[in-house]
């Protein structure tokens, strides 16, 4: 038996654009996401970051979760499952929101899909079928599917995704809103394009059955010739994220339902998300402790940060003076902005002490020393990437 | 009439920095410029429809962070990407690929020389080593030697503390450094001769100075002292052209209130009883201002724009002998499609860089021979980039433009003053060039702009069209820019300062300049001071 037989079953799941993608991967930087072998970069983070804010990108997203979720209960069973309140949501709209424990802590946050009336489609990072059977008991009429498998996904970003898909004539793509989602045929396959991302640029998600995974990456990489498309991996998106402001799981927060220590999870108001808990929503999962929360006030606050200097604050202690006696808070995402020319972060701060003085100690390293210095850091309300074009429809075609 | 508190003469990216800053700080301030558009040196013109070179500087890395961090500039339209490596290509056509990653990089040059692969770790450290010391003193207004103010002594002792921080073996050789040719320093390191031509081309860019003749090796350190993000040594490009650089620094000047003149030539600054007090226009016209600050070259302000009855002694000759020589030439060209070159995988990466025709180190002196006989080089040093091939805004879809820089190129020529026909053969000396390496480049051509000396002073005002604003040679750097005595960016009259590449640290664009005087302006008039320090990333 050769070795790649031997060790066949251990081996990750290759994603359905992953031959395209392995050729692209110059660098052999894989890492794994849910079971799936998937890039870090391909062949540099930095220009792959840049062709997210310069030109364009793709990022393989198939093995994020996909459930179709369908039936006449559909509606109730995922308005009682999250905090928003999805029962306004029109037809071809998606909707970002979260979920929590009774507790009120996050389990996780997605996007919703009002396919139709009866139909949905959610989104996450991270396998939640189990909780979705339970959030669907006493529910009758439900149906469940898991696309995961059996749709890829992939996303284009950057300023010239809109240019793209353009010349790939997808008609209508120019009256695309940010949040809408069209259906269209291709390759005698269904294509569902969003107005979505990860990026905080223009961008775009594209949904196909598996099979025409790579008739569509060709496409898009024969239309992207011109306006310099490239492949990105997990670095390029974390920086980008970052930028825009959006968390990352196991960065800003834990999942609850695999959270081990009392309260080493977050409420979204500890995560600046309670614009997507609705209490007029009579009833919904958490809805009594997030009340508490929201009345109290949540233990910390996720906060932006611009931070002096450039060495990034990667798992740093914030404090409320500069002799670091008195610990306020922690860093939760940290780097230097190459568009923005800052050094940014997030970081958890304890509510009651947001309008103290904050100070961060930064440790970095230098030819095998260590070093750390203390540093100002000032509030930001505002994402720290946030263009114009990235709401603009229709797009600027290049 | 109204009265400024500044006029900024000339709006080129160190002008709008100095304007900038005394806005900020509540001044009254007005940019007068020549030309029907900003940004001098640094900047994007559309010449030919849906192609928009960046006519003069083209690439980016010593940009000041903090500058651009301070003034904002990103929320004014500016994003500098860095390119990945460059190719050099030698006099028979070998390829040498700095490849942006260190391993692929160090796979290439061992294939040349596995001894060479070795050195180039040396050559980095050593070089970092230089960079970071002269890095510091960047966003910092030289002492004066000869000064016993506390903070000219402060400063003094600053730069004897980084210097002295480099142990005494270093010292030796970093004063060594500075007296070099560019050949002979990286004769230490290096055997191969391709690998030796493609460190060298650096230290005769913009420079009347072959790779062999000494002070070279302080000019290749100026180009690679910069970086993008940290990453020192590192080039970037500006998205939209070099002048998205100056559009910026423009929309911050404009934020706080600050004033551009196009259009407005300035003829003569006016001067009362020794005091700077106002400029008077080519058209006439007379504006005010408490403070005059040129951002023109040492030797145009002093020779062309300040009366010679004005000026203190000797300071005319002073700015007459400033050197200045002009060696370098532009060729711009909108092209149908990306070239394609001999000997280089069809790797989109590599097109995404840069590339230099370096051919080798006696090309290059025999080109700096040319120069020195009034004749620009048969076969010249290229240093070329396709900005197109990463950035969207500067060409149509699936069109390029190439930014090629030619060393030399000399002010006058022997035969006789600069003609179109003779710029144009100049030219066509370039693309025959570069149509040995790649050929079929000529048919790709759909437009050209070619600038000699002659156009580029003729059009933003460099004298000799020496691209630094005079030369970066140690008589005329640091405490001795432009002129012993005035590197603190205030100059022989009352009232009137210096903010352009003539002054520390020198040409390139930086912002430095422009920010360093404005800090003195800043003292002078008992402002607190809104000069961010520096931002280094090696601290
Ligand atoms: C061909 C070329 C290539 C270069 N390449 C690079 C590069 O790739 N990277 C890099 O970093 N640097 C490069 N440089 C150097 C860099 O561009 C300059 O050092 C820098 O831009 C100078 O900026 P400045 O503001 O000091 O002066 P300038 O840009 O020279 O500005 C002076 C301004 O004054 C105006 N002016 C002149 N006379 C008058 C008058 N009488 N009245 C009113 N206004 C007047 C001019 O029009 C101009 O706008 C290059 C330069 C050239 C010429």
């Amino acid at each position: 038996m050769n070795n790649h037989n031997k060790f066949s079953d251990e081996r990750l799941k290759l994603s359905p654009f992953h031959e395209r993608q392995a050729a692209l991967n110059v660098r052999d930087a894989w890492s794994v996401w849910n079971g799936y072998k998937f890039a870090d970069y391909y062949y540099d983070a930095e220009y792959e970051y840049f062709c997210i804010r310069n030109t364009c990108g793709t990022y393989d997203i198939s093995p994020m979760q996909k459930y179709l979720i369908k039936g006449k209960d559909a509606e109730s069973m995922l308005n009682r499952m999250v905090t928003r309140d999805i029962s306004n949501l029109a037809p071809n709209r998606i909707t970002y929101v979260c979920w929590c424990t009774n507790e009120g802590r996050m389990i996780d946050d997605g996007t919703i899909f009002k396919i139709g009336a009866n139909e949905y489609m959610l989104t996450c990072g991270s396998p939640n079928l189990a909780w979705l059977k339970k959030a669907s008991f006493g529910y009758s009429s439900i149906e469940i599917e898991d696309l995961t498998d059996t749709v890829a996904a992939i996303s284009l970003q950057g300023p010239t995704s809109f240019s793209v898909l353009d010349d790939m004539g997808i008609a209508g793509i120019e009256n695309l809103r940010p949040f809408d989602f069209i259906t269209i045929e291709f390759n005698n396959s269904e294509l569902t394009i969003s107005r979505t991302g990860f990026t905080g640029d223009l961008g775009y998600e594209l949904w196909i059955e598996k099979n025409s995974a790579i008739a569509l990456w060709d496409a898009l990489y024969s239309a992207g010739e011109n306006y310099g498309i490239q492949p990105y991996g997990e670095t390029a998106t974390n920086m980008a994220r970052l930028e825009a402001g959006f968390i990352m799981p196991y960065m800003e927060f834990n999942e609850a339902l695999k959270t081990v220590h009392f309260q080493h999870d977050q409420t979204p108001f500890e995560l600046n998300l309670g614009w997507l808990v609705d209490f007029k929503k009579p009833i919904f999962n958490g809805r009594g402790a997030l009340l508490t929360d929201k009345k109290n006030g949540p233990t910390y606050t996720l906060t932006k940060l611009d931070i002096e200097g450039n060495k990034p604050a990667e798992a740093s202690y914030i404090y409320a003076d500069e002799k670091c006696t008195k610990e306020i808070g922690y860093v939760t995402s940290a780097m230097w902005s190459p568009a923005v020319k800052a050094n940014i972060a997030m970081a958890m701060i304890k509510t009651q002490h947001l309008d103290d003085e904050l100070w961060v100690e930064i440790y970095y390293e230098k030819e095998l020393r260590q070093y750390d210095k203390v540093v100002r850091c000032t509030k930001q309300k505002k994402p720290f990437w946030m263009p114009e074009r990235a709401k603009l429809t229709p797009p600027r075609k290049y | 009439m109204k009265k400024y508190d500044a006029i900024i003469i000339g709006a080129g990216h160190n002008g709008l920095t100095n304007a900038a800053y005394l806005a900020k700080a509540g001044l009254n301030t007005l940019v007068v410029e020549k030309n029907d558009y900003i940004g001098g040196a640094a900047v994007t013109r559309e010449l030919h429809k849906g192609w928009f070179y960046s006519n003069c500087s083209y690439v980016c890395s010593m940009m000041r962070q903090s500058i651009h961090r301070d003034l904002n500039l990103t929320k004014h339209g500016l994003i500098l990407v860095p390119y990945l490596g460059t190719v050099n290509f030698s006099d028979d056509g070998d390829t040498l690929s700095a490849y942006h990653s260190e391993g692929p990089y160090y796979n290439e040059l061992r294939a040349r020389s596995p001894h060479d692969a070795d050195a180039m770790f040396r050559l980095q450290a050593d070089l970092n080593r230089y960079a970071q010391l002269i890095r510091k003193t960047l966003l910092r207004t030289p002492p004066d030697p000869t000064s016993f103010r506390p903070r000219d002594i402060k400063e003094m002792l600053f730069l004897a503390k980084e210097f002295g921080a480099l142990g005494e073996q270093e010292i030796y050789e970093y004063i060594r450094f500075f007296t070099m040719s560019a050949a002979e320093y990286l004769d230490d390191y290096f055997e191969d001769d391709l690998i030796k031509a493609a460190m060298a081309s650096p230290g005769i860019i913009g420079t009347a100075l072959g790779v062999y003749s000494p002070g070279s090796a302080y000019i290749l350190l100026h180009h690679v002292m910069g970086d993008v993000d940290g990453s020192i040594g590192a080039w970037g490009l500006a998205r939209g052209g070099m002048g998205a650089i100056s559009k910026a620094i423009a929309g911050a000047l404009k934020e706080h209130h600050g004033e551009i003149r196009t259009n407005s030539p300035v003829q003569k600054i006016i001067v009362k009883n020794g005091k700077a007090i106002g400029v008077a226009l080519e058209s006439g016209e007379e504006v005010y201002a408490s403070i005059i600050v040129s951002n023109l070259d040492a030797k145009r302000t002093f020779t062309k724009i300040i009366d010679k009855k004005d000026l203190p002694q000797g300071i005319y000759e002073k700015a007459k002998n400033f050197k200045i020589r002009g060696s370098s030439g532009k060729v711009n060209i909108a092209l149908s499609a990306l070239p394609k070159f001999n000997n280089l995988p069809d790797n989109k990466y590599i097109n995404r860089g840069g590339q230099g025709f370096t051919g080798s180190l006696k090309t290059m002196e025999k080109a700096y021979d040319c120069w020195k006989r009034g004749r620009w080089s048969e076969d010249p040093f290229i240093e070329s980039v396709i900005p197109s091939a990463w950035d969207p805004t500067v060409a149509p879809p699936g069109k390029h433009w190439m930014s090629n820089f030619i060393q030399y190129c000399p002010a006058e020529l022997a035969d006789g003053p600069w003609t179109p026909e003779k710029r144009d053969q100049f030219g066509q000396t370039v693309i025959d060039k570069i149509e040995r390496y790649s050929p079929g480049f000529k048919d790709l051509i759909v437009h050209m702009e070619v600038r000699t000396p002659y156009e580029i002073e003729k059009e933003i005002g460099l004298t000799e069209g020496n691209i630094f604003q005079g030369e970066l040679t140690i008589d005329q750097l640091l405490f001795n820019r432009p002129f012993p005595g005035y590197s603190q960016y205030r100059m022989p009259l009352k009232n009137m300062y210096m903010c352009g590449s003539s002054t520390h640290p020198g040409g390139g664009v930086s912002s430095a300049c422009g920010a360093n005087a404005a800090r003195e302006i800043l003292i002078d008039l008992k402002k607190p001071n809104t000069v961010p320090e520096d931002d280094c990333f090696d601290e």
